[in-house]
């Protein structure tokens, strides 16, 4: 049977391998997806004073170190015994640096990673408006690099609509910028902020950076809501197939994030702007159980004892792979969607039910390739319209961060949801430096191998059953993974021992 | 109309986190866009071939602009190196793409891409001293690529632009300086082949809050006013022109912001800068020392 490996998979972060096998009729049966990068970034944690946790996990990815920024923190608060003690200035900080970030990690997502699968740059150069001087001027040069070479075939967006993403490409290269800009102000600089640090954040906030921080997330605002929503709909409209490709496992899980209480300190119960817990197909929100999470390593490149092994026999993938209630559930912005409509959360309810009114379809064609991209649009609207609430509840002369101790042994773990999904961090210190450092992150959960009981993870499920038009240019295969915005450097790391649950540490008790 | 200089540039990833392309992304003045599709400076465009994480094509048609890049440009290509290389088990802890059915481990391409280019940009501190991939135990053999390329006896000519991530100024600036004027001279870098433009000044010189430390008015915890020494601030063995230039278009920077400098431009990051929210320099200060070679920083 013919075999289509795609490596590098580009347009995603980090170093991705995808491998599948196709019948003669050209549908996927088989499907691996294997991480190609290991740092050890646990092991270089290790012996280390825990507070230098929120600055080196960062590290683990620079498209989104704010949301392990946040988990550490939020682990450290655990370990230090000051979750429930956080000031409110702190929390609100928090959250305005994390929804930034959402902010600069979709628009990137949407225009600069996936955008060059459904748009047509060369044609773009061709149009005779001002506006595309630049780009006819860069195509004369002869030279069209990084836009060619790339797969020959299915550009269906009509002129008008490819005018609009193609310039929205360009603009959203400042737009993602400008939600940078607007992250530095209390978190310092950006990428690999410095403003969230267990206790709360270093910043202050002031009248006038509360203002500045106010206009730049209201212009994003406008951003989303009159091009990104708007260019998402145009190609949901022309490849709408795609609401019918790439459906995936069926499970879904989030721990939700935006923390608008923080005086519960067990953050699975915590009031959040999007819910944590889990649903399915059947729509019913459960809530979340951290016990059930348990991690498998027989496919991946590891020891039993944790070791990296590159030469595995059968392994085929740095990735270990998680699953809830031992099944595999996907994580991100689609599972958030589906997981706070389940849980009757209106804002999202309203969002979603004007697209679906609007392109005529159902919850079911959400779960696919098109209903991820709609579900992260949404998202980012929801977010900008919060973070122009929340900045002005700041109060400048009130703390942002509160004092603590350093214990010499103490254990913790933070969750939250990255742009990419669950994210958790577990930290257990001993003689006051880190003992075991452990994360499970987004790209774990969905890039992940198969497990023990050779269950895929959920992209590998989600391509299992597409059909591949041409096994040269396999779009299918490049637009259902990168639906899932993939991030590598994330998903990368080492397992504590196998088939440990997890959950089983009990810090909330 | 004078025909263009095409500049083609490969960028290699390898243990990295992707901060520093992201950071490139923040570009202000140049913008991205300018960059990438129009001439940096008149008649000399940067040619961005081989990106991972912006080119449109995948896998095997990725692959294949490497070999061609090689081939058909006789002045060469730049290559920018981010992140470190593993070079434990075989290289096997990083492999992009496949030859006859096997993956190719980063230290293969590196060799060969290092060896052929007319000049390796290290870009940021893991690609310029190993950076936090490298940090003990350092699980994975990772190394600079500047070290990796003494190693291997490759003398392609280099520069260090460390940053964790490098600020988009420091890289952009370095390109322009060497379309301008070609490499670097000896006397226009300090001793860790990094640019004095943007590494020659150390950050305690130009502090806002010196006037603090010049007068005993410590921070005492985070988000204090004050002089940060006591939480930690490792600005006093850093050099960077990040307190004037600051980030993200001048809005901010880690000091102005209340955060202690980590040291993230130097040899010594993670290492010799943890504990990170600890001075600790009184004691270690005079055991620094610098390894010519590898250009780490280490305490004796």
């Amino acid at each position: 049977m013919p075999k289509i490996v795609i490596d590098p998979m580009t347009r995603i972060e980090g170093h991705m391998k995808i491998e599948a096998t196709l019948d003669n009729s050209g549908t996927i049966v088989d499907a691996r997806s294997s991480g190609v990068l290991y740092r050890g970034i646990e092991l270089i944690l290790r012996g280390r004073d825990p507070r230098d946790a929120a600055r080196i996990t960062q590290r683990v990815c620079g498209v989104c170190p704010v949301p392990h920024g946040t988990a550490s923190a939020l682990c450290l608060d655990a370990a230090f015994g000051i979750s429930d003690k956080i000031p409110e200035n702190g929390l609100i900080l928090r959250n305005l640096i994390l929804g930034s970030e959402y902010v600069h990690n979709h628009i990137l997502h949407f225009y600069h990673l996936c955008s060059l699968d459904y748009a047509d740059v060369v044609r773009a150069a061709s149009y005779p408006e001002n506006d595309f001087e630049a780009l006819r001027q860069f195509a004369s040069r002869g030279e069209l690099a990084p836009f060619l070479p790339r797969y020959v075939g299915d550009y269906r967006l009509n002129d008008d609509d490819n005018k609009a993403l193609v310039l929205h490409y360009i603009q959203a290269l400042e737009m993602r910028r400008k939600a940078h800009d607007m992250l530095a102000l209390f978190g310092g600089r950006t990428p690999i902020q410095a403003g969230i640090v267990p206790g709360g954040v270093t910043s202050r906030p002031t009248t006038e950076k509360m203002v500045s921080f106010y206009w730049r997330a209201r212009e994003l605002y406008d951003f989303v809501v009159n091009a990104y929503l708007p260019d998402v709909l145009r190609v949901a409209k022309a490849y709408s197939d795609y609401f019918g490709i790439g459906a995936g496992c069926g499970n879904f899980i989030t721990f939700g994030f935006f923390d608008l209480d923080g005086s519960k300190p067990d953050y699975a119960r915590r009031k959040r702007l999007l819910v944590q817990g889990t649903t399915n197909k059947s729509l019913k929100h459960e809530e979340l159980d951290l016990s059930q999470i348990c991690e498998a390593i027989r496919y991946s490149w590891y020891d039993d004892d944790g070791t990296p092994n590159p030469q595995k026999e059968g392994a085929y993938s740095f990735i270990k792979a998680p699953r809830y209630k031992g099944l595999t559930h996907e994580v991100g912005p689609l599972a958030r969607l589906l997981v706070n409509y389940a849980s009757g959360n209106e804002s999202v309810r309203k969002e979603l039910k004007a697209v679906m009114s609007e392109l005529s379809i159902g919850i079911d064609e959400m779960l696919s390739v098109m209903g991820r991209h709609i579900a992260r649009a949404i998202e980012a609207k929801v977010i900008a319209e919060a973070l122009c609430e929340w900045v002005l509840k700041l109060s400048p002369d009130e703390p942002t961060f509160v004092p603590y101790e350093l214990p010499s042994d103490a254990e913790g773990i933070g969750i939250v949801d990255a742009p990419r999904g669950c994210l958790m961090h577990h930290v257990r210190i001993e003689n006051s430096v880190i003992a075991n450092y452990s994360i499970i992150s987004p790209t774990t959960w969905n890039g992940s191998p198969m497990d023990d009981n050779g269950q895929h993870g959920a992209i590998e499920a989600a391509l299992i059953g597409a059909k591949v038009r041409d096994w040269e240019n396999p779009e299918e295969i490049v637009r259902i993974v990168r639906s899932f915005d993939p991030c590598l450097a994330c998903a990368v790391h080492m397992t504590n021992l196998k088939g440990m649950p997890i959950g089983e540490v009990k810090v909330f008790a | 109309m004078e025909k263009v200089v095409e500049i083609p540039v490969i960028w290699l990833q390898g243990a990295t986190c992707t901060g520093c392309s992201i950071s490139v992304l923040n570009s202000v003045r140049p913008s991205i866009a300018n960059l990438l599709l129009e001439e940096l400076l008149p008649g000399k465009h940067i040619n961005l071939r081989f990106h991972m994480t912006i080119m449109a094509g995948s896998g095997e048609i990725a692959m294949e602009i490497i070999r061609e890049t090689k081939g058909s440009f006789p002045n060469g290509y730049l290559l920018v190196m981010e992140g470190a290389i593993p070079t434990a088990n075989n290289g096997l802890f990083c492999t992009i793409g496949e030859r006859d059915g096997k993956p190719t481990p980063l230290t293969e391409l590196a060799k060969e891409l290092a060896g052929n280019a007319m000049a390796v940009v290290a870009l940021g501190t893991c690609a310029s001293f190993g950076g936090i991939p490298s940090g003990r135990p350092n699980p994975t053999g990772a190394m600079s690529i500047v070290e990796f390329m003494r190693l291997n006896g490759i003398d392609t000519p280099f520069v260090r632009v460390p940053g964790c991530p490098a600020h988009p100024d420091w890289f952009v600036g370095t390109c322009a300086h060497i379309m301008l004027y070609g490499l670097p001279k000896a006397e226009e870098l300090d001793e860790l082949g990094r640019l004095k433009l943007f590494y020659g000044k150390l950050i305690h010189d130009n502090c806002p809050r010196r006037g603090y430390f010049d007068t005993g008015r410590m921070a005492h915890k985070l988000s204090d006013e004050g002089c940060l020494y006591e939480v930690g601030c490792k600005g006093y063995v850093t050099f960077s022109d990040c307190p004037y230039r600051k980030w993200n278009g001048g809005i901010n920077w880690c000091i102005d912001n209340g955060h202690p400098c980590i040291g993230c431009c130097e040899p010594g990051f993670p290492d010799v800068m943890s504990p990170l929210y600890e001075r600790f320099f009184e004691e270690r200060l005079p055991k620094l020392k610098l390894d010519e070679a590898t250009g780490k920083l280490t305490l004796s």
